[in-house]
């Protein structure tokens, strides 16, 4: 076992883990943050995506010890102290951005990603973005229109298809 | 998966040090290797992480013009630092899986797997790019020796990729869409010596040069001048995704499409 420490949601933390232990187990399963999900387990899905030192990754696809020492976000700190919600988990509840929901933590993640980078992407930028990111639900449709919105955009005009 | 001891150096003395345990394996961004260990389908002793070595991190472009990218460079770093200085690879690395992935992936990690519908290799033997490792240079037709297979030694570490920049250039991938992979991808580069023309995703060989439409584009460099070129089907590889005939049909369509893009 060896000791990794990093800042998760602007804590420090640190826990013994093997070699093979995953960032996504060491969330889930040491620190008990079980809202980073683990859906596919081969990295194609998304639902596990937090940020380290600010960039989208695939926790189910990254040691823990790799990230010794980062700065780890996850979707437990995206709302409020309070518990309220951050724009863009606002923007998934007003325009109905899921449905099962297990996806959406990966999907918050991967939009707050974006925007970070490009505060206003379009319609198709979003849709880009997304494709490591997979949702058997929704069609995707009002997960797109809930960045839109998110991002201060009119998406009043935005019907389904 | 099976445990490993993690190491994580900070120089490439120590990496290669390191390398020398048995059974030990370098880990780039582990984008491919991580689901490796998962399925068990290797057991290495020690993991030895690239990630934490500064020196190999980066793109810069050097005296002669040629682009340099460090070992260690994730795919969204060369999509965005490369921009300017060799577009179309970085439009390359910029095509790799998906944001997350691009974030994590390294360009010395996907040459040194050379996984035979990988982007990447494209690109580096399109290049005529030079493999720099810690003992020796060399240069990308030695490199690649068929599907998962590459000139590297035991231990051996990709510290560099250094690109000559040609006069135009342009990969097109048809995209798997469910790995992210090039089901067909081709690069084409026009140097002011020649064409080459490198193909991703075919090939039961992994990638290779496509030397009959290097010689056409040579002699004239336009789509029309690969009007009467048929690729061989029978090396192609022929699964779910595509019979071995769409593969090879592929490789032309791709390669016609590459050379417009490039005008």
């Amino acid at each position: 076992m060896t000791q990794v420490s990093m800042t998760v949601n602007g804590k420090s933390v640190s826990g013994d883990v093997e070699g093979r232990t995953l960032l996504s187990s060491f969330l889930r399963d040491h620190l008990s943050l079980t809202g980073t999900h683990v859906g596919c387990d081969t990295a194609q899905c998304g639902a596990c995506v937090v940020h380290v030192n600010g960039e989208a990754v695939k926790s189910c696809n990254m040691l823990a010890l790799e990230a010794d020492g980062a700065d780890v976000g996850t979707i437990e700190g995206q709302a409020a102290e309070d518990g309220t919600l951050n724009v863009i988990q606002q923007a998934f509840q007003d325009h109905h951005g899921l449905q099962c929901g297990f996806c959406t933590p990966g999907m918050v993640m991967s939009a707050a990603a974006l925007l970070k980078d490009k505060p206003r992407p379009s319609e198709a930028e979003i849709r880009k973005y997304l494709e490591g990111n997979l949702c058997r639900c929704t069609g995707y449709h009002n997960i797109v229109k809930a960045i839109m919105a998110a991002s201060g955009q009119d998406v009043s005009s935005i019907a389904a298809e | 998966m099976y445990n490993f001891e993690f190491e994580k150096p900070s120089t490439i003395a120590d990496a290669v040090a390191a390398l020398g345990a048995e059974d030990a394996q370098a880990l780039g961004g582990g984008q491919t290797l991580i689901p490796t260990l998962k399925q068990r389908l290797a057991s290495p002793s020690a993991l030895v992480s690239l990630s934490g070595i500064a020196e190999m991190i980066g793109v810069c472009v050097e005296d002669d013009g040629s682009v340099a990218i460090g070992g260690a460079t994730p795919h969204a770093v060369v999509a965005r630092e490369a921009a300017s200085s060799y577009p179309a690879l970085a439009a390359l690395a910029g095509q790799i899986g998906d944001p997350a992935v691009r974030n994590r992936g390294t360009i010395g990690g996907s040459v040194a797997n050379n996984d035979p519908a990988a982007c990447y290799p494209a690109g580096v033997l399109g290049s005529g790019a030079t493999i720099v490792t810690n003992t020796r240079e060399i240069a990308a037709d030695d490199f690649f020796e068929g599907m998962f297979s590459t000139a590297l030694e035991e231990g051996e570490i990709i510290t560099q990729v250094r690109f000559p920049v040609p006069q135009a250039a342009c990969y097109e991938k048809f995209l798997q869409p469910a790995s992210r992979f090039a089901l067909v991808g081709v690069y084409v580069a026009r140097f002011a010596d020649g064409v080459r023309v490198a193909v991703t995703g075919a090939s039961e060989d992994g990638v290779f040069r496509w030397s009959e439409a290097e010689a056409a584009l040579s002699k004239e460099f336009r789509a029309d001048a690969l009007m009467d070129l048929k690729i061989n089907p029978m090396n192609m590889i022929g699964d779910l995704h595509g019979s071995k005939e769409y593969r090879a049909h592929l490789v032309s369509v791709m390669t016609k499409r590459a050379v417009s893009a490039c005008l």
